[in-house]
């Protein structure tokens, strides 16, 4: 019983110990991070020894970090939400936790790609493509618009991720533009097509390279990732029609919450998300488009200007419930 | 056969009232353990009366019903191979039996989602396996993707469970009731069937019961394989819609099921024969003779399948990576918090199970029944539940501990504790309150009696239950990433990282280093107990 007594306060003393690390000093922000460490470690790093200002990151998956949030409230201790879509961003800041961000800071980006309110800012872009096995297709063979797949002709070839954030976005960026009715329809002609599900967009990629399937629906840098990884030469990235749905750029992008401690810091943050130095990173690294104009686009695919977005403010793709709501009613989700 | 029964104890008859000593921290460990249901009920009661509908859907009824079947059958392929492996390990002849002990125990350790993403790789439509196939001109294999791949996944993820459990219960169980069978002339079948086997039934039954749990609640695996169950239906209920108390009402839906399958375990266990408090000695090992082959070929498909194929897999994702320039990276802090929170946890839990299972075993009742239930249903809810609960508690209650190394191995302790009820029940239930009397008489002090008799014939369950806590707490993700300090990779954390990316040759260092720690451990702790015995 004794040994047992000891044990305890040993682990309560090196917990509370251990625990004390965790809060951070002055000079330090915490970030909630959607994006994994694998793609951003490296610039919050750079960011650090270039400003001394501390950074603390909480990797996690962008819609649990959001929950989080929402739970935490403003007993948060993060300074900086970094999130992989739009809507995530979108949901926070409609429950009134994300500050106005300066005019400088918001004007470094095109409209399209921030909040309308100025509570986010878009840091980087992602286009939704069609992923292919160009081995088995030449471009011709593809469809330029997202309807194009309802065809037969698909059966049994199509890669998908219903329970990706990015493709219900898109999902909801077809319901702004062509009505609910026609996105059921679009589902529907889909899933009589008997798409393969993938719990991701790299898998999809993988899948592609594998001959699991012919086509898949992805955000465009997977791809390159991939092609960075293992080389992949027979697989190809299919731009779609730009005025279709199935065309929509999203972002990944950075809040600053009310609840902060250290506005300053996170400014600085957000700020240097913005510069040119982490533009060009996110062109060569993660092979997304870079937001701030007179930055060149990451290789391998038509640059962002050259990209029609179609009609859609990205923080009306906020009505996710509704989206929820027709992915579960047509079977698509559970 | 009548000798034998006879030779059985049986449990005091009324228990009465716990002590205080007893109930008190047993009741603060349920409560600890309630917070997830608690947190459940308060969300739940915000939901509108229209979004109700959305999930009070014929859908989510049917998802309810997949699950169940998807659990029932883990469960029973879990039994399938778990029994099998401990019978071989612990009581044969089994050539290189220390080895497939530690061997066929690791697989614990690996992430449910790595598995099935190995399994995929390996026997997918292109995977190595299929090509391997296809090019001598055989027939392709079955798709792995949906209910039988789930299945086939969480029994290689989950069959340990059974081993671990079963195995303690056959080192404990009292030989010379079996011999006393055989001596009266039963043949060894009839022995294993009317004796061991009752003799095995809580640990088979508490085993199941882990692995039937464990696959209601995996998000991983079963959403590569692409199968709809319940907990998916809730994650994507957090994830696509942000909405809590929706996402709330199924889990409370969830914790309803689980609340069955634990009462239904607790059935089962009324029926088998209790353990004999009685002296310990080895039992002589049985002898395979030309039945060695196919118990070997048994191991090597399993070992095969739940190590070797996502060793494999990490391994070329590793060597691929290399080739294209990727560095190897040594995770040390990584590899350090793993082996901190887990072996913190293991240690917190070995605590806390212990007035627990004092309660259970020797004043079953209705207390203890629901305190049981409490404790598995923190086990059964999906892992970002109990973390969004015990965010919301420690920032209501004490701020100061919040994203503290004491919050998170306390709720890992929560999540876990279930995994070591079962290894120690089957131990205390050998040890004879007689026998503590007797030391008693003989001037020894309560503390000393424990210390002397008590502790050294739990330890073996206490070992087992923490080398479980041990294994699945460095593999846990969704509670590590919500609510660890801010800062605390693990090498769950970091096999995750990478892998959501896409990036598997960096997935892949983390991955391997989590198995090698798993090894040791189970290694470790094997040692000692054959040394102690």
């Amino acid at each position: 019983m004794r040994r047992a007594a000891c044990a305890t306060i040993v682990l309560v003393i090196l917990a509370v110990a251990l625990g004390a690390c965790g809060h951070s000093a002055p000079q330090a922000i915490t970030v909630y991070s959607g994006r994994s460490e694998a793609l951003v470690g490296p610039l919050i790093e750079r960011f650090e020894s270039e400003t001394g200002i501390d950074v603390q990151v909480r990797y996690g998956d962008t819609a649990e970090l959001a929950a989080l949030l929402l739970e935490e409230g403003a007993n948060t201790p993060a300074d900086v939400y970094f999130a992989q879509d739009a809507g995530a961003l979108g949901a926070v800041a409609a429950s009134g936790m994300l500050e106005q961000l300066p005019a400088a800071l918001l004007e470094r980006v095109a409209d399209r790609f921030r909040s309308p309110a100025g509570e986010w800012v878009g840091t980087s872009g992602r286009a939704r493509v069609v992923v292919y096995d160009a081995a088995a297709l030449a471009p011709a063979d593809l469809p330029q618009t997202i309807d194009g797949f309802t065809q037969p002709a698909w059966r049994g070839r199509i890669g998908w991720a219903p329970t990706n954030g990015s493709f219900q976005a898109f999902v909801t960026a077809y319901r702004l533009l062509n009505g609910d009715e026609a996105a059921r329809e679009w589902l529907r002609g889909i899933v009589a097509n008997e798409p393969r599900r993938y719990e991701s967009n790299a898998p999809i990629v993988q899948a592609v390279a594998d001959g699991e399937v012919d086509v898949g629906f992805v955000n465009h840098y997977y791809l390159l990732q991939a092609q960075r990884e293992q080389g992949l030469p027979l697989v190809a990235n299919h731009f779609l029609r730009g005025d279709d749905a199935g065309a929509l750029i999203n972002v990944a992008g950075a809040g600053i919450l009310t609840a902060s401690e250290a506005p300053d810091q996170a400014r600085r943050f957000v700020e240097f998300l913005l510069g040119d130095e982490s533009q060009r990173y996110f062109a060569s690294e993660t092979f997304e488009y870079p937001l701030v104009a007179g930055i060149d686009g990451p290789g391998g695919v038509p640059p962002l200007a050259s990209l029609q977005q179609p009609d859609i403010d990205l923080s009306d793709l906020s009505d996710l419930q509704g989206t929820l709501r027709i992915l579960q009613e047509e079977g698509v989700l559970p | 056969m009548a000798l034998a029964r006879a030779t059985i104890a049986r449990r005091p008859a009324r228990p009465g009232m716990p002590p205080a000593r007893l109930l008190l921290p047993a009741l603060a460990i349920a409560g600890l353990a309630s917070l997830p249901v608690v947190y459940l009920i308060l969300r739940a009661l915000e939901v509108d009366r229209a979004s109700l509908d959305l999930v009070l859907r014929a859908r989510t009824l049917e998802i309810l019903v997949s699950s169940a079947a998807l659990g029932l059958a883990v469960g029973v392929g879990a039994i399938a191979l778990g029994l099998p492996l401990a019978w071989l390990t612990a009581r044969t002849d089994l050539p290189g039996r220390r080895l497939w002990t530690v061997l066929t125990a690791v697989p614990l350790a690996i992430p449910s989602y790595v598995m099935a993403f190995a399994l995929v790789a390996a026997f997918g439509p292109r995977g190595a396996l299929s090509q391997a196939l296809l090019a001598l001109g055989l027939p392709a294999l079955p798709s792995l993707y949906g209910f039988a791949g789930a299945v086939l996944v969480l029994t290689l993820a989950t069959y340990p469970y059974v081993l671990l459990g079963v195995r303690a219960a056959l080192l404990h169980t009292d030989p010379a009731i079996e011999e006393a069978g055989r001596a009266l002339g039963d043949r060894r079948r009839t022995v294993f069937w009317r004796i061991t086997l009752p003799l095995l039934l809580p640990a088979i039954a508490a085993g199941a019961l882990l692995a039937v749990l464990y696959a209601l609640s995996d998000f991983g695996a079963v959403s590569i394989l692409q199968f709809d169950s319940f907990a998916r239906a809730i994650y994507v209920q957090y994830r696509a819609s942000f909405d809590r108390s929706l996402a709330a009402v199924l889990a409370l839906m969830l914790i309803a099921v689980t609340f069955i399958v634990a009462w239904a375990e607790s059935r089962v266990r009324r029926r088998a024969l209790p353990l004999a408090p009685t002296s310990r000695r080895p039992a002589r090992p049985v002898h395979l003779r030309h039945w060695r082959w196919p118990a070997l070929a048994f191991c090597a498909v399993v070992v095969g399948l739940a190590l070797v194929v996502p060793l494999a897999t990490i391994g070329y994702w590793l060597v691929r990576g290399m080739a294209q320039g990727e560095p190897f990276r040594v995770l040390a802090p990584a590899a350090g918090n793993s082996l901190l929170a887990g072996s913190l946890t293991a240690l917190t839990v070995a605590l806390f199970v212990l007035p627990i299972v004092f309660l259970v075993v020797r004043y079953p009742g209705r207390v203890s029944g629901w305190i049981e239930r409490v404790l598995y249903s923190a086990y059964a809810v999906p892992g970002i539940v109990l973390a969004l609960a015990v965010v919301v508690f420690v920032l209501g209650a004490v701020p100061l501990l919040y994203q503290t190394l004491l919050v998170l191995t306390l709720a890992y302790a929560i999540r876990f504790l279930p995994q070591a009820i079962g290894p120690a029940r089957t131990s205390l239930v050998q040890v004879s309150p007689r026998l503590i009397e007797a030391a008693r008489t003989l001037g020894q002090s309560e503390a000393g009696a424990f210390r002397s008799i008590t502790l050294p014939l739990l330890r073996p369950g206490l070992i087992a239950g923490a080398a479980l806590v041990f294994l699945t707490t460095v593999k846990e993700l969704p509670i590590t990433l919500l609510v660890a300090p801010t800062g605390f990779d693990t090498l769950a954390t970091a096999i995750w990282g990478a892998a959501t990316e896409g990036f598997y040759a960096r997935a892949a260092a983390p991955a391997l280093l989590l198995m090698l720690l798993a090894g040791a451990t189970v290694g470790l702790l094997f040692h000692g107990e054959e040394q102690h015995r």
